[in-house]
């Protein structure tokens, strides 16, 4: 995975108030929180598929459910898309590199950050509705159309992460550390 | 009757301050020249007595800045100030689903994951903690337009703004749950629409990340996060999450729509992600476009910043970059926050360029746009901080220079 190029050492924390009083160990205040209360609002997906819920959903029945909900701002994938000025953008592209624009098959390296942006932010004018049988569809009609997987897959907790995407080899860390040298 | 003179007064003060609007160039005499007066404003003022004392001050009516404002973003009028704080109501703003309403005494934080103990905290125990200030700029990580000569310092570089900011270091917060010594990344999550997500290195609580409740010594503004939101002294905007409600400690990152998708851009044949310092940059602020000139002196004025930590230069060219001079920077100069320089020049009237590039504490000289497309490919993208030039004509008018990649 991508996670194990970073080197991000486990520091332990240090105390940065400097007001000459002796800082506890703990303050005290806040309260803990209930498993539900977690629950409700925990509803992150990692790459290595942390986070899926269960339910599925497969290519066709997100098709349908791509027309009805996304196709207003994000195009109707099967016409014309290289002249239609669209409110948001272009999902679908061929997987090569260059290809303009940048969408799902060409610039994503993640196939479970579909599933993560479509559940907490999707559709824009009723973020937040989606069921999560109807995420997993959707996720399978864009994967689908830009030729990732096939019409037949259904895609579950323990298939989306495992869904290798085109763009994942192209990318790279950021490894600047200042000094003189423009990279 | 006081009433009705008040009434009639501040009835002109807003006409007054709609006709003042176009004419962006406090600093230039010739377009302040011409200015129709009113006559009631040509009244002695040692004559009459004027307004009395109010709940809220208001601006001069003869001063109306305003930012610049799309669907998605507003820019900040970089070109009407005079120092490096950003008057809290033009602070830039870049949100991706509208800025959402936050009832404080509903607000809680949670902060959950790799913990002793997972807690939540309102926002009166936030603001029990030790608090700590600091100012800092913020910046969008695609803050820089160019491509014609009728831009103004907010068109070019309008994405960045400055403030001080008041609230709890992270580090604080982290031991008060007690975060795992194995976890390496934390996800930062807001409740606005987009429910927007960032994964942000462990290095980065410990060293002097805050969650911030007060901008410029009052409670933050809605378009800035109200009423809490990370802060990430350096960093790009996109990362400082507002409205900020959940914090998940973890030992890997999230690859969020926002640092995947978004937020990375093309270098030759590959694709760079996690950039996440702002690199030094500057920008003249005066003279620039819609200025006029006028031979003799004139102090060139701007700001520069780095996210990697304290500007220790910025080199002034006035003939088209060929020769370099130090500016004067105003002190304090603070890490990672907007400086304010000056250099004072004598201009002959013949048509030049004047240019400004910044230098940090790592030795990072602000490079050409030919240096970073060089570096880079001609993609451009996200975190594009060139040096950029304003062209003075001969009649004293000053232009962008929209240079191509």
């Amino acid at each position: 995975m991508l996670a194990t190029m970073v080197k991000v050492s486990a520091q332990q924390p240090r105390n940065v108030e400097k007001t000459g009083t002796k800082t506890p160990a703990k303050y005290g205040f806040g309260r803990t929180a209930t498993l539900k209360e977690i629950s409700l609002l925990d509803i992150d997906v990692r790459p290595d598929g942390k986070g899926l819920p269960a339910g599925q959903g497969d290519a066709l029945k997100g098709k349908a459910l791509y027309l009805s909900k996304c196709a207003v701002c994000h195009g109707n994938n099967n016409t014309d898309f290289s002249t239609a000025k669209l409110p948001a953008p272009m999902l679908v592209s061929d997987t090569s590199a260059k290809s303009r624009p940048k969408a799902i098959g060409n610039y994503w390296p993640y196939a479970t950050t579909i599933f993560d942006y479509l559940r907490r932010a999707m559709p824009y004018n009723a973020p937040g509705t989606l069921t999560n049988d109807e995420v997993y569809s959707i996720t399978a009609y864009l994967l689908h159309a830009n030729k990732i997987i096939k019409q037949s897959d259904i895609l579950n907790a323990e298939t989306l992460p495992k869904v290798v995407m085109p763009a994942k080899k192209l990318f790279i860390m950021d490894d600047r550390k200042g000094g003189p040298e423009v990279k | 009757m006081d009433d009705k003179k008040i009434s009639r007064r501040t009835l002109l003060g807003g006409v007054i301050a709609a006709a003042v609007v176009p004419m962006k160039a406090t600093f230039a005499k010739e377009i302040q020249k011409g200015l129709p007066l009113d006559e009631e404003i040509r009244e002695d003022p040692t004559k009459v007595i004027g307004l009395g004392p109010s709940a809220v001050g208001k601006r001069a009516t003869f001063e109306a800045p305003i930012r610049k404002f799309s669907e998605t973003s507003s820019r900040t009028p970089l070109q009407d100030f005079y120092g490096t704080i950003t008057p809290s109501d033009l602070h830039y703003e870049r949100h991706h689903a509208g800025v959402p309403n936050i009832d404080p005494n509903q607000y809680e934080l949670l902060i959950h994951g790799m913990v002793e103990s997972a807690m939540k905290f309102t926002l009166a125990d936030l603001k029990c903690f030790p608090s700590v200030t600091r100012l800092c700029f913020l910046e969008c990580a695609g803050n820089f337009r160019t491509g014609k000569e009728e831009l103004t310092p907010q068109d070019v570089l309008g994405l960045t703004s400055q403030s001080e900011w008041t609230g709890v270091m992270l580090s604080t917060l982290f031991r008060e749950v007690g975060v795992s010594p194995k976890a390496t990344w934390f996800l930062a999550e807001g409740s606005d629409a987009a429910v927007m997500t960032r994964s942000i290195p462990m290095e980065k609580a410990w060293d002097d990340a805050m969650i911030v409740y007060a901008q410029n010594g009052e409670a933050m503004r809605p378009e800035q996060g109200y009423p809490a939101r990370l802060l990430l002294p350096g960093w790009e905007g996109n990362m400082n999450i507002k409205w900020l409600r959940r914090l998940e400690i973890s030992d890997a990152p999230y690859m969020t729509r926002e640092e995947t998708s978004k937020y990375t851009y093309p270098v030759k044949d590959k694709i760079r992600m996690f950039s996440w310092e702002m690199d030094a940059r500057s920008i003249i602020t005066y003279p620039s476009y819609p200025q006029k000139v006028q031979r003799g002196w004139i102090e060139i004025r701007g700001i520069a910043w780095s996210g990697r930590g304290v500007i220790t230069r910025v080199e002034i060219s006035t003939d088209s970059g060929k020769t370099w001079a130090d500016a004067n920077l105003q002190s304090p100069v603070l890490s990672k926050a907007h400086t304010y320089f000056r250099y004072l020049w004598s201009w002959d009237g013949s048509p030049t360029e004047i240019l400004s590039r910044a230098i940090d504490e790592t030795g990072y000289i602000q490079p050409s746009l030919k240096q970073l497309t060089d570096a880079r490919g001609a993609g451009g993208g996200y975190h594009m901080n060139p040096v950029t030039a304003w062209q003075i004509k001969a009649d004293g008018t000053t232009w962008f220079k929209p240079e191509k990649a």
